[in-house]
């Protein structure tokens, strides 16, 4: 006799919790050692506190009522319930602050292999750190992590959340078309963009370009030299934030390990500034994200600069499998 | 050139990249786009029963339209060529849509039997239109965007037949001269969407293979403006 579980979650066996326990403390370890605490929160929050972290709506899978009628949500990331402890319980703490995580959080996505509605995240949040030595810190981390885990071949995408969407603002495209051409851009949709970018009527050639070119430029630090070159004032901004941040990465000595990225988009709603995505050639799927969030703490009534970053552990998991099958065979 | 497994073997990431290639309607166009991009498809092209070709420069590796995609996504295929029907209908699959090809050009539209009132009253006084489509999750979501209450059945093979029958008010699908839908008495009332042929590519390929990824959109975007 057999018994359903809902789509999207699994039931994890001996042979593959054993590995995922060792990778869980193979980070562990490697966040410990670099000052950072271990913190917990429920599995599920009021849904009105997860909707205040993302001003978009934040995209829970489930939600349902208590006995006395409150709305409540399962957490679709630890981000938002790790600043709204920090806001709670650590007024006038001596800053930065150093968090690390390892729990489950839920999203309704198709699943797949590496991709459930129930998925286990890790990652860490430095509170009160601003850019861009707060930023090249995270990163830092995040190496050490990937080469925790084995995966020394990862690749870490570094972008400006700001950058399309004040560029457009600049200039002087209106709200509804600039929630197209972003809703684009977040989808992937570079024919799509194109086309609506066409559709803007009113802007110049000069900045059509420039529109057209940035979600197509990635790569070394040459990326901002040509950015640099393609002018305006938000495009020169975002490049100057870039490249301190790039330089602090450097001087941390895991510049190596950046890809730049100016067509880079996360699809949280909370980011500002520096996004970061995480890339392994074995494996199709995106291994984790993060960047900064300096106006996500202010929401919870706690304005202080912040960033972070999230791996999928299930995913690091298939990950590490592909690279020892691919290392076995050479 | 050969049609051996050697592609299929390498380990994610490294020689060619691979191609995802539909069979079917777009085959023979986007196998010429290959050609006026210097790439030799000689392979796909002969009668072998193979289904992974090994060039110089790409694997090509082919599949049903619908499934191009679901290679993509996963990273099995670092790019492929599909129509914009199949990306409307499988949203959620996140690739990166590079470049329209421009061949393979149809429409998506909603057809009702020729000079026949049916759709508008079936919703006017039965609450809903029922609409056979092969294109459900489009169909679903046209619906909702335009404000209308539909019931949207889906079947697998000729549309054409379910209004004619009885099954449906009308259809939704992809349209390219018309003729079918003349010959079996219904007409196109609604344009839902314009679709040619598209360059997809994987999300960590995009990255991780940039300058190959993009040598290959630009060749086949001088092939395709030709």
């Amino acid at each position: 006799v057999t018994h359903p579980i809902p789509p999207g979650t699994r039931d994890v066996l001996p042979d593959e919790m054993r590995e995922l326990r060792r990778l869980q403390s193979a980070l562990a370890e490697t966040f410990a050692s670099r000052g950072y605490g271990e913190v917990a929160t429920p599995t599920i929050e009021y849904y009105e506190v997860l909707a205040r972290g993302d001003e978009r709506g934040a995209p829970v899978a489930y939600r349902f009522f208590d006995e006395r009628g409150e709305l409540l949500a399962m957490r679709s990331d630890m981000t938002i319930p790790i600043a709204r402890v920090v806001s709670s319980r650590f007024t006038g703490a001596e800053l930065p602050l150093r968090f690390f995580y390892i729990g489950t959080a839920y999203r309704a996505v198709r699943p797949q292999r590496g991709q459930m509605r129930e998925f286990m995240q890790v990652g860490v949040e430095l509170i009160g750190a601003e850019a861009p030595d707060g930023t090249a810190e995270v990163v830092e981390v995040l190496v050490a992590a990937l080469d925790a885990a084995g995966l020394s071949r990862a690749v870490i995408g570094l972008g400006d959340a700001d950058l399309y969407r004040q560029l457009l603002a600049e200039i002087g495209v209106g709200d509804e078309a600039r929630t197209t051409v972003l809703d684009r851009l977040a989808t992937h949709d570079l024919v799509g963009l194109r086309g609506e970018i066409a559709a803007l009527g009113e802007i110049g050639d000069a900045e059509r370009e420039t529109l057209l070119r940035l979600p197509n430029m990635r790569g070394g630090e040459e990326i901002l030299a040509q950015a640099h070159e393609l002018g305006g004032a938000a495009v020169e901004r975002a490049t100057s934030r870039l490249t301190a941040t790039y330089e602090a990465c450097a001087a941390r000595g895991v510049a190596e390990r950046v890809q730049l990225d100016l067509g880079l988009l996360r699809d949280l709603g909370y980011y500002t500034g520096a996004i970061l995505e995480v890339y392994d050639p074995a494996l199709g799927h995106v291994l984790g994200g993060g960047g900064r969030y300096d106006e996500l703490m202010g929401r919870f009534g706690a304005p202080l600069p912040a960033a972070g970053f999230g791996l999928y552990i299930e995913r690091m998991h298939i990950a590490q499998a592909e690279e020892e099958r691919i290392g076995g065979r050479s | 050139l050969k049609s051996t497994l050697e592609g299929a073997r390498r380990p994610r990431g490294e020689g060619p990249l691979r191609l995802a290639l539909p069979r079917g309607a777009l085959f023979e166009a986007a196998l010429d786009t290959l050609d006026a991009a210097g790439i030799d498809t000689a392979g796909p092209r002969g009668d072998s029963r193979a289904l992974i070709f090994d060039t110089p420069e790409l694997t090509l590796v082919t599949m049903r339209p619908s499934d191009v995609p679901t290679y993509v996504e996963a990273g099995s295929a670092d790019v492929g060529i599909t129509g914009k029907d199949v990306l409307l209908e499988q949203r959620d699959r996140a690739v990166y849509e590079l470049l329209d090809l421009g061949f393979g050009a149809c429409r998506m539209v909603l057809a009702g039997r020729l000079g026949d009132a049916s759709l508008g009253e079936s919703e006017r006084r039965l609450g809903a239109m029922r609409i056979a489509t092969k294109y459900p999750r489009t169909a679903e979501r046209y619906f909702e965007s335009t404000g209308r209450q539909a019931e949207v059945i889906e079947v697998k093979g000729s549309v054409e037949l379910a209004p004619l029958v009885g099954l449906a008010d009308g259809i939704i699908d992809l349209v390219d001269t018309g003729r079918t839908l003349a010959e079996n008495d219904l007409e196109v009332r609604e344009e839902i969407a314009q679709c040619t042929a598209r360059l997809v590519a994987n999300r960590v390929a995009h990255k991780l293979r940039a300058a190959e990824v993009d040598s290959l959109a630009e060749r086949l975007r001088a092939a395709t403006s030709r």
